[in-house]
């Protein structure tokens, strides 16, 4: 009957023309919910105070007069310098911290799916405890230098003594929970301490500040999100490359990195986003050389009200960039590359 | 966690695996014997040693650099009082006080919310919410071989979950108030429920086979990509009902002098919907990249079997992707206890502080010098935090023995 023919589908994976139909209406509609809010704030940049107080207007050139005023001051005008500045160091911190995140994340998160860690936790009270000690030392006036060797030595002489002793140990998802729970305190909380510290070490302002700092509250993102695309890679490859004399480390750079593209891809992506649009740890941590662009959005909120037109112009530029590369990026987040691989 | 895959060395003697004696490489070329193994060949197997603490030592290292000064100093902080005094600050340690403020103090209200008698329907439910712990408590130790760290684990939770029904339930209905804790609980598993459904319906849909779906892959991700100060300021623009888009809407409906900002369940609603909307994104792309993963044998043979979709969904792709989405649903978990931005800029707390967050409050204390009192709050998020994420790891590690 004609009806059939509408519910058949070609294949698994390609939908019968009704679900054709259902997939368009369902994707359109959250498609147009997204989209809207954008045109929206492309609309308000074109408009001038008075356009936006006054009501909605919705189409230029219909029901109002666009302006480029809002474009010329940000990119040419008075906050050009601010803009052009705080753009190139956004551009450089946001992915530099995620490729190092992205390096140093997925060597953690291949050993913690493959390898076995036993750390005792003789061994881990004993470096709390060295820790404790050498932040008290420092407390109490003695220089930070003198205090972290002190505070090493003492815990390498402790480790062998009595680290020893107790045998009872944790395992992986232990170290993987503690990596996440670095995530659960508020930055409000930590980031008078981070301020501190790298005040301390004279790095205040500078893009390695940042960069340390981003990577370091992304790494525990980039091992979780690793952990669950790389176990999903069939172990048979990497022991017939074992069988065939290939080291670990070959292993891992030759085989699992490249099946892992997807997931490598879309963790690169996010940890970019992250970093790109941090907002509390760049207001304390960069004053005037390393200055990132969410800061300069913010600072548009002035005392006579938000200053919408400038605010839109700012949010769009910020995304061009991260819209660009997520388009480049899209298609390797692709199905396929594992067909094939293992028979039977 | 599925079962651990163990690559050690010695599993890989070709002679235990029962292939006899396989030359290696240095036995097949007869001039490296002749000499030993070389210099580069004993780096390479020392460094084959170490591979383990290779692998993980950067990544823990670099955590541990910037992880463990601010845990303890802002420990120390919340057991103390903060002071300007002449030439900077003093810090006065006072113990337990700023904790005592939040629960039973002048911050009890704010922090837990305004009380009110329960009425016979919350008595019920609750009710029956504790007699289902009772029966889990129960169940555990009749039946399980009990020990000790297992105990005390179960009580905790069973405690912890009695109480927060204990707070909700006097303050959601019948003239209670909510509290900032009780509010960002509801932000944070209402908005991670939609958002994972959404994104998993968007995923879904977007996996198949159709024209044009790289450019609705690409628009779906946008919303994630604005920053949270931006996406906060431009929800605002949208839902002013004077000179946002939809003000015609809200005149149509009559509501041009109701403003949602001065009720509090409707500001919660709207940075509900600001929220799902900025986060979708983030399930969307992960289970997209999941789903495009798994094999696609198993669908054929099941379509060839005659299975239709439901079938194939429920038996072979929603146990593929469920340890991705437990992994992505803890990251959110955590991530969605820490909203500031949305309740800061959209609403400024609400009216009253019925739209508050704990991380809004720890911000509003420290901005009004109360340092101390902002540290505790914020332990208190993090204890909040890994209160739930410890369950929902166990939920996890439950569901995956279940499974083998």
């Amino acid at each position: 009957m004609m009806m059939m023919r509408w519910l058949r589908s070609k294949s698994y994976n390609t939908p019968s023309p009704f679900g054709k139909v259902v997939t368009y209406l369902a994707l359109g509609f959250w498609a147009f919910l997204i989209l809207f809010p954008l045109y929206w704030l492309i609309v308000t940049s074109l408009k001038i105070p008075s356009q936006v107080a006054e009501g909605p207007f919705y189409l230029p050139f219909v029901d109002f007069k666009p302006s480029l005023d809002a474009w010329k001051y940000i990119l040419a005008g008075d906050l050009s310098n601010d803009t052009l500045r705080t753009y190139r160091n956004t551009a450089i911190v946001a992915p530099v911290s995620a490729l190092l995140a992205l390096i140093l994340g997925s060597t953690a998160s291949y050993a913690l799916v493959r390898f076995e860690y036993r750390p005792r936790i003789g061994a881990i009270l004993t470096f709390m405890g060295c820790v404790a000690l050498g932040i008290a030392a420092i407390y109490f006036g003695v220089p930070w230098q003198v205090a972290v060797a002190a505070a090493i030595a003492v815990f390498f002489i402790l480790l062998l003594t009595i680290g020893r002793r107790f045998k009872r140990a944790l395992g992986n998802d232990d170290i993987a929970f503690w990596m996440i729970s670095q995530r659960m305190l508020p930055p409000i909380a930590v980031v008078i301490p981070i301020y501190i510290l790298f005040q301390r070490l004279h790095l205040l302002d500078t893009y390695t500040a940042l960069i340390i700092t981003y990577v370091t509250s992304n790494l525990p993102i980039v091992v979780w999100l690793m952990r669950d695309y790389i176990s999903t890679i069939p172990i048979e490859l990497e022991e017939c490359a074992a069988i065939d004399g290939a080291s670990r480390f070959r292993i891992f750079w030759s085989i699992v990195l490249p099946l892992a593209v997807p997931g490598l891809v879309a963790t690169f992506l996010f940890v970019l986003v992250f970093t790109w649009n941090e907002y509390l740890l760049a207001l304390f941590l960069s004053s005037a050389n390393s200055q990132t662009l969410p800061l300069v959005i913010a600072a548009q909120n002035a005392t006579r009200g938000p200053q919408w037109w400038n605010m839109s112009v700012l949010i769009l530029i910020m995304i061009i960039p991260v819209i660009v590369i997520a388009i480049v990026l899209e298609r390797y987040i692709t199905r396929g590359i594992l067909i094939g691989a293992v028979k039977g | 966690m599925s079962v651990k895959h163990e690559l050690n060395a010695g599993a890989y003697d070709p002679a235990q695996i029962g292939l006899g004696h396989v030359p290696s490489l240095d036995e097949m070329d007869p001039e490296s014997q002749e000499q030993g193994p070389s210099r580069i060949h004993t780096v390479m197997a020392t460094a084959e040693r170490f591979a383990g603490p290779i692998f993980l030592l950067p990544a823990v290292l670099a955590l541990l650099f910037l992880s463990v000064f601010p845990l303890l100093a802002s420990l120390y902080v919340s057991l103390a009082r903060f002071k300007i005094a002449p030439g900077g600050f003093t810090l006065t340690f006072v113990g337990l006080d700023n904790y005592k403020k939040l629960f039973f103090g002048t911050e009890q209200t704010h922090f837990l919310g305004a009380f009110a008698p329960l009425t016979p329907a919350m008595w019920f439910v609750f009710g029956s919410l504790v007699v289902g712990l009772a029966m889990f408590l129960a169940r555990y130790l009749w039946n399980a071989r009990v020990s000790v760290g297992g105990l005390i684990g179960r009580l905790v939770l069973v405690l912890g979950l009695g109480t927060l029904a204990w707070i909700f339930a006097r303050s959601l209905w019948s003239g209670g108030r909510l509290g900032t804790l009780t509010t960002t609980i509801v932000y944070v598993f209402v908005g991670i429920f939609f958002q994972y459904i959404i994104g998993l319906g968007l995923a879904m849909l977007t996996v198949q086979n159709i024209p044009g779906r790289r450019f609705f892959r690409v628009v779906f991700l946008l919303p994630m990509m604005i920053t949270p100060v931006g996406v906060a300021y431009m929800f605002r623009m949208l839902t002013d009902t004077s000179k946002g888009p939809f003000t015609p809407i809200w005149q149509a409906m009559g509501l041009t002098d109701f403003s949602w900002v001065n009720n509090a369940w409707g500001a919660r609603t709207a940075i509900l919907i600001a929220d799902i909307w900025q986060w979708t994104p983030f399930m969307f792309v992960v289970l997209l990249a999941a789903l495009e993963s798994q094999p696609t044998e198993p669908m054929e043979a099941a379509t060839v079997d005659g299975a239709n979709q439901w079938q194939i969904f429920r038996h072979i792709v929603w146990p593929g992707i469920l340890p991705v989405s437990m992994t992505l649903i803890l990251i959110r978990l955590i991530e969605a206890f820490k909203i500031i931005d949305l309740p800061n800029v959209m609403t400024n707390g609400g009216p009253g502080t019925a739209t508050q967050s704990l991380t809004y409050h720890a911000f509003i204390n420290w901005r009004a010098l109360e340092v101390g009192g902002s540290a505790a709050v914020a332990y208190m998020l993090l204890f909040l935090v890994t209160f739930f994420s410890l369950i929902f790891v166990n939920l996890i590690r439950q569901q995956t023995l279940e499974k083998l």
